[in-house]
């Protein structure tokens, strides 16, 4: 199979799975018992006869389900109209993209400390393998593993505001709320800091653990051995011949970790009560706002599939063996 | 005889400590010269020491391996060598080709960034010079230079044992260790790269210690052979020597059971089972008899053989073997 | 009984007398052992139930109480003994982790056997479902199933809900580890005999690669359960559990909404918290343990410290 094919069957299967997830979003929205066209505005809102004609028209709602009721469906998601939050009164599209920002700001702080300490510890602890260093982070790796997210989130919190005096919740103080992110920054990072540090936890032991295992399985192939028949010293052959063999693994690994961190983001969003798509989606659970909650189900789950093929397509140009086949 | 070998090697003995089971003793006693352009033989069974020899004299054996004795390059002794210290002589003096090409070269690593390496390490030249030589050695080994920027996954199984001999030639080193280097290949491949091997030494006039299972190869490329058995040296001595006149009954089997030494490459007799038909096997390291090593399945053994180790006794100008009956 | 059950009995007294000298293993087992008995006897283990609610001299009801004579681990926000609460709690979360662990087992063996075993169509099938459900976020995905579930007014407990969720969406890494075995143990001698003879494929399922690949599923399975565990918990946390019946996330749904962190009350949300990280924590050892033993390792690797040179007497030399 060429690289081409290759990436071309990637981008087939990725159609096909936000295919499926429209499809599941499709069905859901269809099966909630009641007037479909109050799905989409909400029970209690009074508006116009007018008004809900044209919606009924625009969901197609007064077509038969299949095909017409989907696809007009699928064409008003794609135009970006999600329905009307029955909680909020606002656009579901327009809410989901005022807390996008917040949330890829959690999310890619604690990924980058996570995949850069765990694969270093990772690194250090399958070199040094059997030490009391490997079994202490193997430990720590397995407790992380087995403690709820929200409850590491519970403790932290608690610990961090009783000692540190560090902020209980949201993204700046109250006094700050509605400026420029940037002009805050100071306020900002107090807040990030037991967020952050909750993820960053959480996925710091699962990187090590892939890492850990990835170089012991490099550091036991021939080459290292003729890398250290060369002449070099440990450390030359860690950094020249094992690091980049043992990460290319660790790249499928992230990839396939988004989900999990969607995961993350939405139970220490709602521990945090910190303003991103994952408390949006806690609250509209909560306040059973099916529009807004199916709305930030679909922007998630496309998100993670469109971040998954494009961790393929790095994989490709990283690993010389894809990219020449 | 001394004062002109390269490489020295004096009472080896290699010790693997095994959980729950005590020491494997891998090697006993071992000792044997290197001269300079010399081609040296090491032959036996799998599993007699022949690549664990080689192994303790680069120093490279895992934390659970115990070595003694002394193995002297040009007079330095290799085991009184820090792991620093020893690490310049790694290559720069003492390279190895490994068994199986295939996994000994880095997979996401170019081919000719490899063989630049082994020579930067050393910081033998510049990178640019290097660059130059890195060609001249792929050249050398009948690999045209372009494909120095190819990956190993390219190459075909006899050009990256030719790579690998390219790497090893990088540094110039004084003597050059093949470990079985054409096992994993194919008859035809086998021939090209002893072919190259011989070649390359008549040209550069290294010396170079082949490990090996096949008696063909051994005849057709080596000066003195050492034929080993259960960790211990059985016989050592001239090549034609040993093929003329055998004088261990281990050397004399081997040599029965090998049909025709003029066809050596006759793809129907794989020493390997040749090997095999010495009823028996070779001794478990972790439970070696009290005598000599191969009595069980000697077949002309006696009652001493059984309880007192026979010691290496010359037989002849520079001829030296193991055997009671030898007395 | 053929040839492959007894060895298969054999092989689980050899297995028994390696996995007693494992500390991890047994420490695993452990955990995992006593929350089961303390989920069994619950009653035994306090005067009150969990809706039981403690009152003071003058009857009001003593709310965020520090641990105290009143129970061991004081009381909520409505005065209700939390130590009741916790051992009761271990009958939800287990029950549902358990029943929801093996709805998944149970789907995912059967799928990867019938993928493995026949191939063709329905193993391509397979495969690319569990794709798909690989990369679809999980817990966006539940939450929004057990959401529109709850709102259809189906005659089912929520609990029941729960399970069926995190039970049929759970079941994909299980077919694929069985699928893998399967192909390999098809390859082998003797279920090409027992073929050659004439064997039903039933029968050949049932007598030659069942018992091959139990250990692997039952390893999986202990897995399996410290996911369905902690996702139960996860989900109870976000407000999808039964309140009736409060599991571990359940309590901790209560603890962080009705202000026990501003409240100082740890006692209320510590120990719902240790509860889930000891069973997790334990069928992670013990599976962990378990795959390892049918999968050994490799045993070193090339960097792994220098042989050590033996100073000899010179005279030996």
């Amino acid at each position: 199979m060429s690289r081409r094919d290759y990436l071309l069957r990637k981008f087939l299967f990725s159609l096909l799975t936000i295919f499926v997830v429209l499809v599941i979003n499709f069905m859901l929205f269809r099966v909630l018992p009641g007037d479909p066209v109050r799905s989409v505005i909400g029970r209690n809102v009074r508006i116009s006869a007018e008004m809900q004609a044209s919606l009924r028209e625009q969901f197609g709602l007064d077509k038969p389900v299949f095909p017409d009721q989907f696809f007009a469906t699928l064409q008003q998601w794609a135009g970006g109209n999600l329905g009307v939050s029955w909680s909020l009164r606002q656009p579901v599209a327009e809410v989901l993209m005022s807390k996008l920002g917040n949330t890829l700001l959690l999310i890619g702080l604690g990924q980058v400390l996570s995949i850069v300490f765990g694969v270093a510890l990772g690194l250090f602890a399958g070199w040094k393998r059997k030490t009391s260093f490997d079994v202490g982070s193997l430990t720590f790796s397995l407790i992380a593993w087995a403690t709820p997210t929200f409850w590491l989130g519970i403790i932290l919190l608690a610990a961090g505001s009783t000692w540190l005096g560090l902020p209980t919740g949201g993204i700046v103080s109250p006094q700050n709320v509605g400026k420029p992110l940037y002009t805050v920054l100071p306020d900002l990072a107090r807040h990030l800091v037991l967020p952050t540090l909750t993820m960053t936890i959480l996925y710091l032991g699962e990187y090590m653990l892939i890492m850990r295992s990835s170089i012991l399985e490099v550091l036991s192939e021939d080459y290292i051995l003729t890398a250290k028949a060369k002449g070099m010293s440990h450390w030359q052959v860690l950094w020249r011949h094992g690091l980049k063999n043992a990460m290319l693994p660790i790249v499928t690994m992230i990839a396939l970790n988004l989900g999990f961190t969607v995961s993350g983001a939405i139970y220490i969003e709602t521990v945090f009560s910190y303003d991103g798509l994952g408390k949006l989606f806690h609250t509209a659970l909560v306040r059973q706002d099916y529009p807004l909650l199916q709305g930030a189900f679909l922007l998630l789950a496309v998100s993670v599939i469109v971040a998954n093929m494009l961790a393929d397509i790095l994989y490709t140009t990283l690993d010389p063996r894809v990219k020449a086949n | 005889m001394a004062e002109s070998a390269l490489l020295r090697v004096c009472n080896l003995n290699t010790e693997f400590i095994i959980p729950d089971k005590g020491p494997a003793r891998a090697l006993e006693d071992v000792s044997f010269e290197v001269h300079p352009g010399e081609t040296l033989g090491l032959v036996g069974e799998s599993g007699c020491g022949k690549t664990t020899a080689l192994m303790s004299i680069l120093r490279l054996l895992p934390s659970n391996a115990r070595i003694s004795g002394q193995v002297f390059f040009k007079d330095v002794d290799l085991f009184g060598l820090s792991e620093k210290q020893m690490r310049a002589y790694r290559w720069r003096e003492l390279a190895i080709v490994f068994q199986g090409a295939m996994n000994a070269l880095n997979p996401v690593m170019r081919v000719g960034e490899q063989i630049r390496e082994a020579i930067t390490l050393h910081g033998l030249m510049s990178s640019s010079e290097a660059e130059m030589r890195v060609g001249e050695l792929l050249e050398l080994v009948g690999i045209p230079k372009e494909r120095g920027a190819q990956y190993p996954f390219q190459y075909s199984g006899g050009m990256r044992q030719r790579a690998m001999i390219a790497m090893a030639l990088a540094c110039s080193p004084s003597v050059l260790f093949a470990d079985e280097p054409t096992t994993a290949l194919d008859v035809m491949v086998q021939a090209q790269v002893l072919e190259l091997l011989n070649d390359i030494q008549q040209r550069l006039g290294l010396a170079i210690v082949l490990v090996t299972h096949d008696l063909g190869v051994v005849a057709e490329m080596c000066d003195t052979v050492v034929v080993m058995y259960g960790g211990k040296v059985a016989e050592y001595g001239p090549v034609d020597v040993i093929f003329n006149d055998p004088q261990h009954p281990y050397t004399q089997k081997l040599l029965e059971s090998f049909p025709d030494l003029n066809e050596p490459t006759d793809p129907s007799t794989d020493s390997r089972q040749v090997l095999a038909s010495i009823p028996g096997a070779p001794p478990r390291l972790t439970e070696i008899p009290p005598g000599c090593r191969f009595e069980p399945r000697c077949h002309v053994r006696i009652e001493k053989c059984k309880t007192e180790s026979p010691p290496l006794m010359d037989v002849g100008e520079n001829h030296l073997a193991a055997c009671h009956l030898l007395k | 009984m053929n040839e492959s059950w007894l060895l298969f009995k054999r092989s689980l007294s050899d297995f028994w007398r390696i996995f007693r000298r494992n500390r991890m293993g047994m420490t695993g087992a452990v955990l995992v052992l006593a929350a089961v008995m303390v989920a069994v006897i619950a009653p035994a283990l306090s005067p009150y139930t969990p809706a039981t609610v403690i009152r003071d001299e003058a009857g009001r009801g003593l709310t965020f109480a520090p641990p105290s004579v009143h129970g061991p681990l004081g009381t909520d926000d409505a005065g209700r003994d939390v130590w009741t609460q916790l051992v009761y709690g271990a009958r939800i979360s287990l029950t549902v982790g358990f029943m929801a662990g093996f709805i998944a087992m149970f789907v995912g063996s059967l799928l990867g056997i019938l993928a493995g075993y026949f191939g063709g169509w329905l193993d391509n099938l397979l495969m690319r479902v569990t794709d798909v459900l690989l990369v679809i976020p999980d817990l966006p995905l539940m939450l929004v199933l057990v959401a529109t579930l709850r709102q259809m007014e189906l005659k089912v407990s929520p609990l029941t809900v729960l399970i069926l969720v995190i039970g049929l969406l759970y079941w994909t890494s299980t077919a694929r580890l069985v699928r893998s075995q399967v192909l390999s143990i098809k390859e082998r001698q003797f279920v090409a005999r027992a073929r050659a003879i004439g064997a039903g494929h039933f029968h050949i399922i049932r007598k030659h690669i069942l018992p091959q690949i139990m250990p692997l599923i039952v390893a999986n399975t202990v897995l399996i359960l410290s996911t369905a565990i902690l996702i139960e918990s996860g989900l109870a946390f976000l407000g999808l559990g039964d309140p009736t019946q409060p599991s571990w996330g359940t309590m901790l749904n209560f603890a962080f909404d009705r202000n026990a962190i501003s409240n100082g009350a740890w006692w209320f949300y510590l120990p719902p918290g240790l509860a889930i990280v000891w069973v997790s924590l334990g069928c992670v050892l013990l599976g962990n343990v378990l795959e390892e033993m049918l999968n050994p390792r490799l045993m070193g690797h090339h960097l792994e410290g220098e042989a050590r040179v033996v100073k000899t007497e010179a005279g030996r030399g």
